[in-house]
């Protein structure tokens, strides 16, 4: 009795405290097995149902009631008809039953050909054909794309200004929430606050203010006036700053035992130990720099300079949109950054806990 | 890469043991803080003032030069209410609508959102099969733009929508959940959990991960409950993390602008204009563009920010000292 | 031997430009933005005028067209502005904008045209600015299928708006159609009814104004709350967000879509041979006019350039009849210039019904009423767009009766124009 409860404690005990090394499954693990797949379904259907619709035809994006997967019409190629034909079946009638390309149409009425006999044209009215449909992929969605402009050129100063931007942003805002947590000094708080401070004006409301600051720093137009206002983000000091709170000052006072030098200290011991915080600020600055789109439109007017959120942007015009461009391009940006993410994510299980805790 | 990094960072060291000679342990620390503060002076706080002052300027001039003086008449006008429980009695009636529908939608998102993060951070810390996947997969529509998080749900959600087609096919039959305010305003609350979830839960995952294991082998021997346990231990540890959590959870949903914008634009008619978005009307997509008052707006939901976050700073410090 | 002179002169043609190139290069920047095939096209164009300008280089730079609507007048503002750029708002820029005159044939101007270089001139600067590339008008798409489907006849030329609601929900009941009628969710789609129905939008002073648009108001949020008009275009979203209905019409949901010419390639593609649709002019109302609304972008070029003279010599190369009449029919825009227009535009891959909707839209400009015309014109339009799309759709959802809503819409007027200079 007393060993069964302790294993059920162990149990529930694992399930908020992530013990390993149970043999078999409790409970809670179909619980959390169930909470994860309803969020499979949840989180990435629409992103799946996102990529598919990025190989839908315009029609078949407008379409009443939506579907999975992308259809087109079928065509057929008849002889003595230069292009293919749509294909119809015939719903009711003589032909019923029939597959039919269609040769002409106006008003209610179509002029379609049987494939075996094309000599012969006859004539019925539109409701008695229905189009024959298919599963098609469009990805001339994506070809279209690297004939119509310079991608790799996008792909290059997005990619450029997201690498750029990421690591001043680490190493300026892993130095200063290294001084603001692990230092005791006046004015240690007004500086905080002043950080934290700046958190509450939200980007849309300076662009302006911004904009003229950088131009006069002669930086309109440059990729590094995309580069080096963004790497002054106040979210990295205060996540950082929180995480090296919890880094023990013993270890720091130790190694100064050993008379390292106060940078060797922030190099070789807080960084390294900070590395799941840092992690996660490295997976968010490079998605909000890749993903960067109001600030860019703004600095950047030259097409040479473009970014990919630029460049997919541009399929916006005043009164209509190219979705199935603008999709396509979607899925080609969210690709590297995907990638990115999953390698960067196992380095957030690395860090105190399996390294300097004990 | 990497050793060009360490060589770089070993010649950085040469000036910086000769600058800790010179200024001691402790003022080092602003030269640690140097690098940052250039960048914020520069692009954050210079830009925060100059807003300052483009408040208490009227037109629509950009240029500040072109700009009239004017005091403190846009607060004037935001602040001008018989009732200010009632939009309809002030003069900027929208300004208000977009701020009690900002408190109803940041009250319900945080709490929901924060309480989402906390589960699936914890399963996702738990010893689970395929672990980086699945948090790829609670990641993922963070990656995505606002625009495309918009047009994602839209289709979901239109009156001929993916939802509409499933309700049909069971036969509960479907709804036009755009048209409604309260349902327009649920789906944007979900929908912005949504898009922010994975963040919140990234972050609450690396707090999980830097408890150390050895405080929860201490509490099985003790036979610490698990509950008890995750309120006693998991918790208190993860407080610096949950108050990131928090703040920045609190002043982004106060921020939430774009998905929903591209969402409903704010409608039906005001049931979903948040705050950023009257202040984006006012002074960027609207005409004529009233800088002035747009930046007006902006201080003062920037003034009650700063006191929440206080708020919760100081309860947070009262926590971990009591 | 011909053939090696040939490449002789070729050769020595290509070192010339290698060696002339940097002496003279004169880069000049087209800020464009496509609601088509507009910026491919006026590329394609000017490789020509570089070819006859040896030197310059134009650049068209395709950037989304919110960049031209919010970040544009902030670039020109601090003097960081491209050469040249097509815009919308078209009386709002114009104190940036380069005048034309000491380098074009002003009559030439006057005569091609007309009324529509009215457009960029604001105030005491009545110069040549603004060379209007695509010319739009607001009109109705029609499923003429649903209606043959209902068996209701079609309201001819001169129906009032009365007429054809009726007539659109008879066809609606009798078939499977969602709604009788849609208007994009604009101030502009709705500026050529409310005029039907007596607005002036001017005051006697010239000044915006929304005298006599409470008929159309009580009309228009009575129709979307008894279902003849789609409720869920202005219903569903919010703010002065633009919604069009061009998917619900493309589903055969509606019968009766009132958006503009613009939507024509649309159609022509997507609706393919799913139902005959056809473009009838703008129904008339109470007030008399059967009026649509015109619109549409413009190129202008900046006072800020460096090169004014070449940026005028671009835009009048491509005001030039030949040229105008090939980027109308490659864009399949309506033309502005009244010399193309008389002349007909056989649009570059048209079908015959869209053809003949373009050609509908075209002849339904004669009936625009002038107050839609100075309307477009007015430098505050943009600022009345969005009034009265916001307050409209406040009364349709019922957060303010019509009343309240119009009264709103005055103060939030006045306001406005009190703040722009």
């Amino acid at each position: 009795m007393a060993d069964l409860t302790s294993s059920r404690r162990t149990g529930i005990l694992g399930f908020l405290t992530a013990t390993r090394g149970r043999e078999r499954l409790h409970w809670t693990d179909w619980v959390s097995y169930g909470y994860l797949c309803l969020g499979i379904f949840l989180m990435f259907g629409p992103v799946v149902w996102l990529v598919l619709s990025s190989f839908k035809d315009r029609n078949e994006l407008d379409r009443f009631p939506p579907r999975f997967l992308p259809y087109a019409q079928e065509t057929i190629e008849v002889d003595g008809f230069d292009e293919p034909l749509l294909a119809f079946r015939v719903t009711e009638g003589d032909l019923a039953g029939e597959l039919v390309g269609q040769t002409r149409r106006a008003a209610g009425r179509a002029e379609v050909v049987v494939p075996a006999n094309p000599d012969e044209r006859i004539r019925l009215t539109t409701d008695q054909l229905e189009p024959v449909e298919g599963i098609a992929f469009a990805t001339e969605n994506y070809t279209q794309l690297f004939e119509r402009f310079n991608f790799l050129r996008f792909f290059w100063n997005s990619t450029f200004i997201t690498v750029m931007a990421t690591l001043l942003m680490l190493l300026v805002n892993s130095m200063a929430a290294f001084a603001l947590s692990k230092y005791q000094f006046r004015g240690r708080n007004a500086v905080l606050l002043l950080v934290i401070g700046t958190l509450m004006i939200p980007q849309t409301v300076v662009l302006v203010p911004l904009f003229l600051i950088v131009t006069e720093l002669g930086m309109f137009n440059s990729l590094w006036g995309v580069i080096i206002p963004g790497a002054a983000t106040p979210t990295g000091v205060f996540l950082l700053r929180q995480y090296m709170i919890t880094i023990p000052d013993e270890i720091l006072d130790a190694a100064r035992m050993d008379k390292a030098s106060e940078w060797k200290i922030f190099w070789r011991i807080v960084v390294p130990l900070s590395a799941p915080a840092i992690a996660v600020l490295a997976i968010l600055a490079i998605m909000w720099r890749w993903n960067d789109f109001l600030w860019p439109l703004i600095v950047l007017t030259r097409t040479e300079n473009f970014t990919l959120q630029l460049a997919l942007n541009s399929f916006q015009g005043e009164l209509q949109t190219d979705w199935p461009s603008l999709l396509a391009m979607t899925v080609l940006t969210l690709l590297p950054i995907a990638a990115v993410f999953m390698f960067l994510q196992k380095y957030i299980a690395t860090g105190i806990a399996s390294t300097g805790g004990k | 890469m990497l050793s060009v990094i360490s060589s770089v960072m070993r010649i950085v060291e040469i000036p910086m043991i000769a600058l800790q000679r010179l200024l001691g342990i402790n003022r080092l620390a602003w030269v640690f803080l140097l690098p940052n503060l250039i960048l914020f002076g520069l692009f954050a706080f210079l830009p925060v003032i100059l807003n300052v002052v483009y408040s208490m300027t009227g037109s629509d001039n950009v240029l500040l030069s072109d700009r009239p003086y004017i005091g403190a008449s846009n607060f004037g006008t935001l602040l001008d209410c018989s009732d200010f429980l009632d939009p309809n009695s002030c003069r900027e009636d929208k300004f208000w609508r977009a701020v009690w529908n900002t408190i109803w939608f940041v009250t319900l998102q945080v709490g929901i959102m924060v309480g989402f993060s906390l589960l699936t951070a914890v399963i996702l810390n738990r010893d689970i099969r395929a672990r980086g996947f699945f948090r790829s997969v609670f990641f993922f529509p963070v990656l995505l733009s606002p625009v495309v998080v918009a047009l994602i749900w839209k289709w979901i959600l239109q009156r001929e929508g993916v939802l509409n087609a499933f309700l049909d096919w069971t036969g509960i039959g479907g709804f036009n959940w755009l048209v409604d305010a309260h349902w327009a305003f649920a789906w944007s609350v979900f929908i912005s959990v949504w898009a922010h979830m994975g963040f919140y839960t990234l972050i609450l995952l690396a707090g999980l991960q830097a408890i150390p294991r050895d405080v929860y082998e201490a509490a099985i021997m003790d036979r610490a409950g698990a509950w008890r346990t995750f309120r006693r231990i998991t918790l208190p540890l993860l407080s610096p993390t949950m108050l990131v959590v928090l703040v920045l959870a609190l002043i982004k949903g106060v921020q939430t602008f774009d998905e929903i914008y591209a969402f409903t634009g704010g409608g039906p008619g005001t049931a979903t204009t948040f705050i950023i978005q009257y202040i984006y009307e006012k002074g960027f997509a609207g005409a004529p563009r009233l800088f002035g008052l747009a930046a007006a707006a902006s201080l003062l939901v920037a003034g009650v920010l700063v006191v929440l976050t206080l708020a919760q700073l100081w309860a947070n410090r009262r926590s971990v000292d009591g | 031997m011909r053939q090696k002179r040939f490449a002789m002169t070729a050769l020595a043609g290509t070192m010339a430009a290698f060696v002339a190139a940097p002496s003279v290069a004169q880069e000049i920047r087209f800020m464009c933005y496509s609601d088509g095939n507009e910026c491919e096209v006026y590329d394609d164009l000017l490789t020509r005028f570089e070819a006859e300008h040896e030197g310059v280089d134009v650049i068209v730079d395709v950037v989304p067209y919110q960049a031209i609507l919010e970040n544009l007048p902030v670039q020109l503002a601090a003097g960081t502005g491209p050469d040249l750029a097509k815009v919308t708002d078209l009386g709002g820029l114009n104190e940036y904008y380069l005048d034309l005159t000491p380098y074009i044939d002003t009559a030439y101007w006057d005569a091609s045209f007309g009324d529509t270089l009215d457009w960029y001139r604001v105030g005491d600067r009545q110069g040549y600015y603004g060379l209007h590339t695509q010319l739009t008008i607001t009109g109705p798409f029609v499923n003429a299928t649903l209606f043959e489907q209902a068996g209701v006849d079609m309201p001819g030329p001169g129906a009032t708006w009365e007429e054809w609601a009726e007539a659109t929900r008879a066809v609606a009941e009798a078939t499977e159609a969602d709604f009788p009628m849609a208007i994009d969710r604009s101030g502009h789609r709705v500026a050529g009814p409310a005029i039907s129905y007596g607005a002036q939008y001017f005051d006697d002073e010239g000044n915006g104004s929304f005298e006599g648009f409470m008929p159309f108001a009580e009309q228009f949020v009575e129709w979307n709350n008894d279902g003849t008009m789609a409720r869920d275009v202005w219903a569903s979203q919010g703010g002065a967000t633009y919604a069009d209905a061009a998917q619900e019409f493309i589903n055969g949901e509606v019968v009766f879509y009132y958006s503009g010419s613009w939507q024509v390639g649309r159609m022509d593609e997507q609706v393919g041979d799913f139902f005959d649709w056809r473009v009838v002019g703008s129904p008339c109302g109470p007030a008399g006019p059967c009026s649509g609304m015109p619109g549409g972008a413009g190129v202008v070029g900046f006072e800020q350039t460096e090169h004014p003279e070449i940026v005028a010599e671009i835009i009048d190369f491509l005001a030039q009849e030949d040229v105008y009449a090939e980027a109308t029919a490659r864009t399949r825009n309506l033309p502005a210039h009244l010399g193309v227009a008389s002349a007909g535009v056989e649009f570059e891959g048209a079908s015959p019904a869209a053809q003949a909707a373009l050609n509908a839209f075209a002849s339904d400009l004669s009936n625009v009423s002038p107050i839609a015309f100075r309307y477009q014109g007015y430098a505050g339009n943009r600022a009345m767009f969005g009034i009265t799309v916001e307050r409209l759709s406040q009364a349709i959802v019922g957060e303010l009766t019509v009343e309240e809503a119009m009264e709103r819409a005055a103060e939030d007027l006045s306001a406005a124009l009190a703040e722009s200079n």
